[in-house]
């Protein structure tokens, strides 16, 4: 099952490298929603530097949407998803390899993120490990519900708008718990960051798990 | 009696919200159901009721 | 059984009883909440909308897990009912989210003196839910395949169910200082016509939920009925076309070719 996985995500990548979107088009939005965020507050860096872990993950957020359509347009494109089922690779297997897929460009997407934003905004980091470990968890959460509702929302003919209306509010909860962690490590609010790592790996877990249980009876007719 | 405008508010805006969707699905209802066929309308005999 | 004369509407036996039970229960409600029930020592008169606005909430948790429950058994058993039960709950859930939210805003303005509290676990939680139910909904309305639309639906339903925990999980701990009338039914310092209304708050939401829903389904199952039918009607069309002359016959198109 692994290793059917692995070979749709290093499909998935090595699409990826070729075609250079995520890279070329999707990062520079990235920065361009810090940029921004920046003159919308003013460049007044100690709002910058509190309200930092909350762009962090509401800029990567809006990035995932981005990145879950691309993922979702490799495989609806020529119908590449109908070739994918017949080569008899079971419906799991692709939803592990999309999800890591797309795990591993959020991940790319949010280092850079990070750079830049610890840059610009002039942020001094307290805990890494902190900072490393919700970033793992969080992804995941984002990833594995992305996965899902992106072929969820694909095929209608209403994608664009139809996914960040069912996305979005399913990660509420992650994001409350990865800006509180952010928080912490930034050392910008006075919590227990690692106290949010349970509820956010409680998320990553669920959505996962209902993906890979779900994701089957979706693909059949899509 | 205190706060008689927030009461008043409260209580209109769910009893008219209730009763404007309670007319709207029995409205429809009637439209529909001289389109089906009586016999698919299948919870009149079934025990779903 | 029910006789044919009133077969043109979605009445039946059952829904004229809870109808006629509503009739009565919504003014003896009003009576007991305006007139017969004491006011509050600190809320003052603010707790008669509590009468409406908790039972409202329960319910819509209610509804929302029942839309849960009705997706995982169409994803399980593929029966058009369970399917059916989802969207009609949703629908519901999303009105009764909707008072809540409302009712909540109006009620907080006096008593905590502000609109809108986002430190309120249930509020913001509440929030939340109607938003996902929203997504759901519109899902639900775009024009597709009507079994590939329940298939998705079900998993939204499904992980919208699942996410009243986590959501309420997490927003109580985001903020500490939750000002919700902490389980103010069990302190035991509700006066006995205090609970009581609130009992009959319960039963007529309970009651106007039932209501709605089993009117809802058959809508709901009359609309399927009408889709699939065009849809068969359709296919009809094409396989007659192949066997008459195709001269100028432009076949219809309808929206449910997708």
């Amino acid at each position: 099952m692994f290793r059917d996985a692995w070979l749709v995500t290093k499909k998935d990548l090595l699409i990826e490298i070729r075609s250079r979107i995520v890279i070329n088009q999707i990062a520079p939005y990235t920065l361009l929603i810090l940029v921004l965020f920046g003159f919308a507050l003013d460049a007044d860096t100690e709002t910058l530097r509190d309200t930092g872990p909350g762009l962090f993950w509401v800029s990567t957020l809006l990035v995932a949407i981005l990145a879950i359509q691309r993922s979702v347009d490799i495989e609806t494109s020529d119908s590449a998803i109908d070739r994918l089922m017949l080569s008899g690779i079971s419906p799991t297997s692709i939803y592990i390899g999309k999800t890591i897929g797309l795990y591993i460009q959020l991940i790319i997407l949010e280092v850079m993120l990070f750079i830049v934003m610890v840059v610009l905004f002039d942020m001094s980091v307290e805990s890494y490990p902190l900072i490393i470990a919700s970033a793992i968890l969080t992804t995941l959460a984002i990833s594995s519900s992305g996965t899902l509702y992106g072929v969820i929302a694909s095929g209608l003919g209403v994608r664009e708008t139809l996914l960040p209306v069912l996305f979005l509010p399913v990660l509420a909860p992650a994001i409350i718990g990865a800006t509180r962690a952010f928080g912490d490590a930034f050392g910008r609010v006075s919590s227990d960051g690692w106290a949010w790592l349970g509820l956010l790996s409680v998320i990553a877990i669920v959505y996962t798990l209902v993906g890979m249980l779900t994701y089957g009876n979706i693909l059949e007719d899509t | 009696m205190t706060h008689v405008g927030y009461l008043v508010a409260g209580w209109s805006i769910s009893l008219i919200s209730f009763f404007i969707y309670a007319w709207r699905i029995v409205r429809k209802g009637k439209k529909l159901s001289s389109q089906v066929p009586k016999d698919r309308q299948r919870w009149m005999t079934s025990s779903t009721d | 059984m029910q006789s044919t004369e009133k077969q043109e509407f979605t009445t039946s036996r059952g829904t004229r009883f809870m109808g006629i039970s509503l009739l009565i229960g919504i003014p003896t409600l009003l009576i007991f909440a305006f007139l017969l029930s004491p006011a509050d020592d600190n809320m003052d008169d603010a707790v008669r909308l509590i009468y409406v606005h908790v039972p409202m909430a329960i319910f819509a948790y209610v509804a929302i897990i029942t839309t849960g429950i009705g997706s995982v058994f169409f994803l399980w058993k593929k029966s058009r009912w369970w399917d059916t039960v989802a969207h009609a709950s949703a629908e519901i859930g999303l009105i009764l989210c909707g008072l809540v939210l409302i009712t909540g805003s109006i009620w907080g303005r006096p008593t905590w003196n502000t609109w809108w509290e986002w430190g309120d676990v249930r509020l913001v939680t509440t929030l939340v839910l109607f938003l996902m139910i929203l997504g759901y909904l519109a899902l639900r309305q775009v024009p597709a395949n009507p079994e590939m639309r329940a298939k998705r639906a079900s998993v939204v339903g499904i992980i919208a169910a699942v996410n009243i925990p986590i959501i309420n999980r997490s927003v109580e701990w985001w903020e500490n200082n939750t000002l919700h009338q902490k389980s103010s039914l069990t302190d035991g310092k509700l006066e006995n016509l205090t609970l009581f209304t609130l009992f009959l708050g319960f039963i007529v939401v309970g009651i106007s939920y039932l209501w709605l829903m089993t009117h809802r389904f058959r809508v709901g199952w009359m609309t399927t009925e009408i889709e699939t039918a065009g849809i068969a009607e359709l296919i009809e069309e094409r396989l007659n076309e192949g066997n008459s002359t195709v001269v100028n016959s432009q076949p219809q198109q309808k929206d449910g070719t997708k």
